[in-house]
């Protein structure tokens, strides 16, 4: 087996990944070797294709349809150079004051965080999108929140150049959006990180790690890892994990930490989703123009639902809409003049959704529909339907209503139809892509996984950066809040090499 | 091939069911089709190959409790009503089951670049630009 040497491996390339690479890169001038292992791989530009099924492959782990053990729910997440990043819609917003405080962990502010969060928001170039680059699925859903006095809000977004290809979520064709993999990584490797791609961590034991690295299939996307595929040995003096929600609690269970960990794995959220679409008399622009660019966020706390504007391609939409036959056919006939809202639930730590692993070490996510998740996600719908006819819908597709398809004439009745349908969890399509908890921050390890800089308790050398520190749920779209507390972790790091390293 | 032969038609009466335009795809659509199911399901485990082939055999099967013929020899309602019962059935094994196939379906149908433009899906790098 191959035997290799660093003073700091980041394990993963997304938010969390690509800032501690970038944060931590100044260190290699003073000889200190740092490299980031990435399971996916690294595309080339003319790679991003747009093409559905063919990028959903090539970017998400398992095809953005990771599913939960109940089968009742798939989770969309990237496993790519620059991780998820690669795959959302750039969306940036600050981690809010009232979740912090919720969350309640021991030197954890918004004074703290939050002009971390700015800097990133002015490195990966976030701007509200000037008017003139807002289609019209966006301006419809901001024409019926204001008709009902709802307080819709635009989102800033991390776009630099952006032509409105519409393909965010599989991977931006033009370069626009300013990931990790197009801002931070990028300056990590000039200052000396290596990243090293399809490179599977498959376990941790103390300061080391064992990996696979993987060949590239034929006919596969991207370029070939930079190590030679087999397994290898890696000595490391620090570690930091930034697998993500899913696969960083599983590395760590698999690396036998669960013991002394009692909390790891735990709390596991994800704001489960689903997709509301509705048909416009006339052909509209929808699939061209930047997908995500408003929300509302006004019942988080009261009906426990966020809704953003949103633009599927053809199979993620026809997954999305419920039912099947000559009623689903009719509205997928109808793509240009469909106009679709995501709802989010807001759901809160739950003793029984947690990550586990499975007798190959693989991640098993265990996630079950509290009855406030259901109500959120039914309050969510019936708020949709009344915006989507507030902007002139003719009918509106509630996938857990009774019947599915309203009309406009019963729009008064759009909160009836949506309590008289039924929840059945593995008949409404529901997905989620925001994941976040597993590890935890805290003040020990009776109550948490790390300490508020992601150092996991008892074990001085190894860290966690992602979103798998959140305590509970964010509410919002959480890679600003992600990049924060990575940039922290890296200042811990920084703070302490000269014992560390 | 992931999905056998003698299953394959069941697969297809499915998609008929679920996606009635494909009665309307030629030979090499359904290739095409078919190309696109068994690329997804190499890249899964073959734990999750086995259980579709399992859910495919209980689908063909099922229907002669419930109607006296095998699925592909039933009518197009009737297939329709069958896989309603499935859809929504009390126990959400099956419920799920019904999803995985489902989804499936449309992921052959929805994801060929045919079936995109036909619906009038027409992307492009270019985005605003394109559209003059």
């Amino acid at each position: 087996m191959t035997r290799r040497a660093y003073d700091i491996v980041i394990i993963g390339s997304g938010a969390g990944g690509g800032t501690v690479a970038q944060e931590l890169s100044p260190l290699c001038q003073q000889g200190v070797r740092i490299a980031v292992l990435e399971k996916g791989p690294k595309l080339r530009n003319e790679e991003f294709t747009g093409r559905e099924l063919e990028m959903a492959q090539a970017l998400y782990e398992d095809g953005g349809a990771f599913l939960t053990a109940e089968r009742t729910m798939t989770l969309a997440f990237g496993s790519t150079y620059g991780g998820s990043t690669a795959v959302y819609t750039g969306t940036s917003l600050l981690p809010p004051e009232r979740i912090l405080k919720r969350w309640n962990v021991p030197g954890l502010t918004l004074v703290d965080l939050e002009p971390r969060a700015r800097k990133y928001m002015a490195e990966n170039n976030v701007h509200f999108l000037e008017a003139q680059h807002i289609n019209e699925n966006n301006r419809l859903f901001v024409e019926g929140c204001r008709r009902l006095n709802y307080r819709v809000q635009q989102f800033p977004v991390n776009l630099k150049g952006c032509r409105g290809s519409g393909l965010c979520n599989l991977g931006c064709p033009n370069q626009a959006k300013q990931g990790t993999n197009r801002v931070q990584l990028p300056q990590a490797e000039r200052n000396g990180v290596e990243v090293i791609t399809r490179c599977e961590v498959l376990r941790i034991s103390e300061r080391a790690l064992s990996v696979r690295v993987s060949p590239k299939p034929p006919a596969a996307k991207g370029e070939p890892s930079a190590w030679e595929p087999g397994e290898c040995y890696v000595e490391a003096k620090v570690i930091v994990v930034c697998g993500g929600a899913v696969n960083t609690p599983a590395l760590l269970l698999r690396s036998g930490l669960g013991r002394r960990l009692p909390r790891l794995g735990q709390g596991f959220t994800c704001h489960p989703a689903f997709i509301m679409v509705a048909e416009h008399p006339r052909p509209i622009s929808n699939f061209v123009g930047h997908p995500k660019s408003f929300y509302l966020d006004e019942f988080a706390e009261s009906e426990r639902f966020v809704l953003e504007t949103c633009m599927y391609f053809p199979f993620t939409t026809a997954k999305a809409i419920a039912g099947f036959g000559q009623e689903h056919s009719r509205w997928m006939a109808a793509f240009p003049r469909l106009q679709m809202i995501l709802v989010l639930a807001c759901d809160e730590a739950d003793a029984y959704n947690r990550v586990t692993i499975d007798g190959h070490g693989r991640p098993v996510i265990h996630y079950r529909f509290t009855p406030d998740v259901i109500r959120g996600l039914g309050a969510g719908a019936a708020r949709s339907a009344k915006i989507f006819f507030a902007a002139g819908a003719v009918r509106a597709h509630m996938p857990l209503g009774r019947p599915t398809t309203i009309e406009s004439r019963d729009a008064g009745r759009v909160d009836r139809i949506a309590q008289r349908g039924e929840f059945k969890p593995g008949k409404v399509p529901v997905s989620a892509a925001h994941l976040q908890g597993g590890c935890a921050m805290g003040s020990g390890s009776e109550d948490s996984v790390t300490d508020s800089y992601g150092r996991v308790h008892g074990i001085p050398w190894l860290f966690v950066a992602d979103s798998s520190l959140f305590p509970n749920s964010l509410q919002i779209n959480p890679y600003l809040t992600i990049m924060a507390l990575a940039d922290r972790a890296a200042e811990a790091i920084r703070e302490q090499a000269h014992t560390l390293l | 091939m992931t999905i056998p032969a003698p299953l394959r038609a069941v697969f297809h009466a499915l998609v008929y069911t679920i996606v009635p335009g494909a009665l309307n795809l030629s030979g090499p659509d359904w290739e095409g089709l078919d190309q696109l199911v068994d690329g997804t399901l190499c890249a899964r485990p073959p734990s999750q190959r086995r259980q579709l082939r399992l859910l495919l055999r209980l689908i063909q099967w099922l229907p002669v409790l419930r109607y006296g013929r095998s699925f592909t020899s039933l009518s197009p309602d009737k297939r329709a009503a069958f896989l309603s019962y499935l859809e929504d059935h009390r126990v959400q094994l099956i419920r799920c089951g019904f999803f995985a196939v489902r989804t499936l379906a449309l992921l052959g149908y929805y994801g060929r670049p045919e079936a995109g433009r036909e619906i009038g899906y027409a992307p492009d790098a270019r985005g605003w630009e394109a559209l003059g």
